[in-house]
């Protein structure tokens, strides 16, 4: 099932050309694994069956995001996250934390599907990304390794800062990435 | 910009939240045994105080979490923010 449904993906941006670097860069991370997880914080089985599962814990403190290699645990509320993995990923991120967290009191849906991610980076990424977010990004309240849910050009996106650089992968939905996109590019255009 | 403290993000802009009315209204255990009136009372009729109001308010943009707000609704000033679940705080406009 997984290969026939990867055979047939197709990215809302693939024909979308972005800024290319200096002093803003666009990329589209398509079809990351994306695995919408729900379970009890303050359960150390819990804390331990996803660690054993993805690598490392999910994280407790709000708004950070846990990484093991290539797969990362983002944090969207007190008992929720959302599990990363590189594309293909989720089939087997899906079955491993199935069987970890067997018995438990939890929830694991593959929602891959749903949002597509936009990684921007380059010196202005940051003032790029500002001028329609109500976060404060400067590096003193967000760095790299935290994340967020919030607003950027009225459209709801998930934000983690990848990279000092800096460099932020925006989760957003598919239906709505066209639009941020070019959002976007027209945002950088006055930094070019 | 008009700033809330949400119990798990901490302070973020105000347009990623909504409110959700008047906290503390609790469903009659038994509503076929409500008249209409007592019924309509529950559904319709708030306080809608001139000063202290006690609400719900959702984090929707964000962390999707809800939670209950004491807010003067003369000044919009928030006095209190605190968690689905417990009592409402004593607090003064
Ligand atoms: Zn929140």
């Amino acid at each position: 099932m997984a290969k026939s449904t990867q055979a047939a993906a197709h990215s809302p941006l693939a024909n979308r050309i972005g800024p290319d670097g200096n002093p803003v860069a666009l990329t589209e991370r398509a079809h990351l694994g994306k695995i919408n997880l729900r379970g009890d914080a303050g359960d150390k089985a819990f804390l331990d069956g996803v660690a054993r599962a993805a690598g490392v814990a999910p994280p407790v403190k709000a708004n950070t995001v846990a990484t093991a290699g290539t797969t990362a645990i983002l944090w969207l509320g007190p008992d929720e996250w959302l599990v990363v993995t590189p594309a293909g990923g989720q089939g087997a991120m899906e079955s491993s934390l199935t069987t970890a967290l067997a018995g438990q009191h939890v929830s694991i849906v593959d929602v891959t599907d749903a949002r597509t991610t936009i990684r921007i980076s380059g010196p202005r990424a940051r003032d790029t990304v500002a001028k329609a977010c109500p976060l404060d990004l400067h590096p003193r309240e967000f760095a790299a390794g935290q994340c967020a849910q919030t607003l950027l050009a009225k459209t709801d996106v998930l934000i983690h800062q990848v990279g000092d650089t800096p460099a932020y992968d925006l989760y957003v939905l598919c239906s709505f990435s066209r639009y941020l996109w070019d959002w976007l590019a027209d945002s950088a255009k006055e930094f070019a | 910009m008009f700033l809330i403290d949400c119990p798990w993000c901490g302070p973020r802009q105000q347009t990623e939240f909504h409110c959700q009315g008047e906290a503390h209204i609790a469903r009659p255990k038994d509503p076929d045994a409500l008249s209409d009136e007592e019924w309509a009372n529950y559904v319709f009729n708030r306080t809608n105080p001139k000063g202290v109001h006690f609400e719900r308010w959702v984090h929707n943009h964000g962390c999707r979490r809800w939670f209950n707000v004491a807010r003067d609704t003369v000044t919009d000033r928030i006095l209190a923010i605190y968690r689905m679940g417990e009592k409402r705080p004593k607090v003064k406009s």
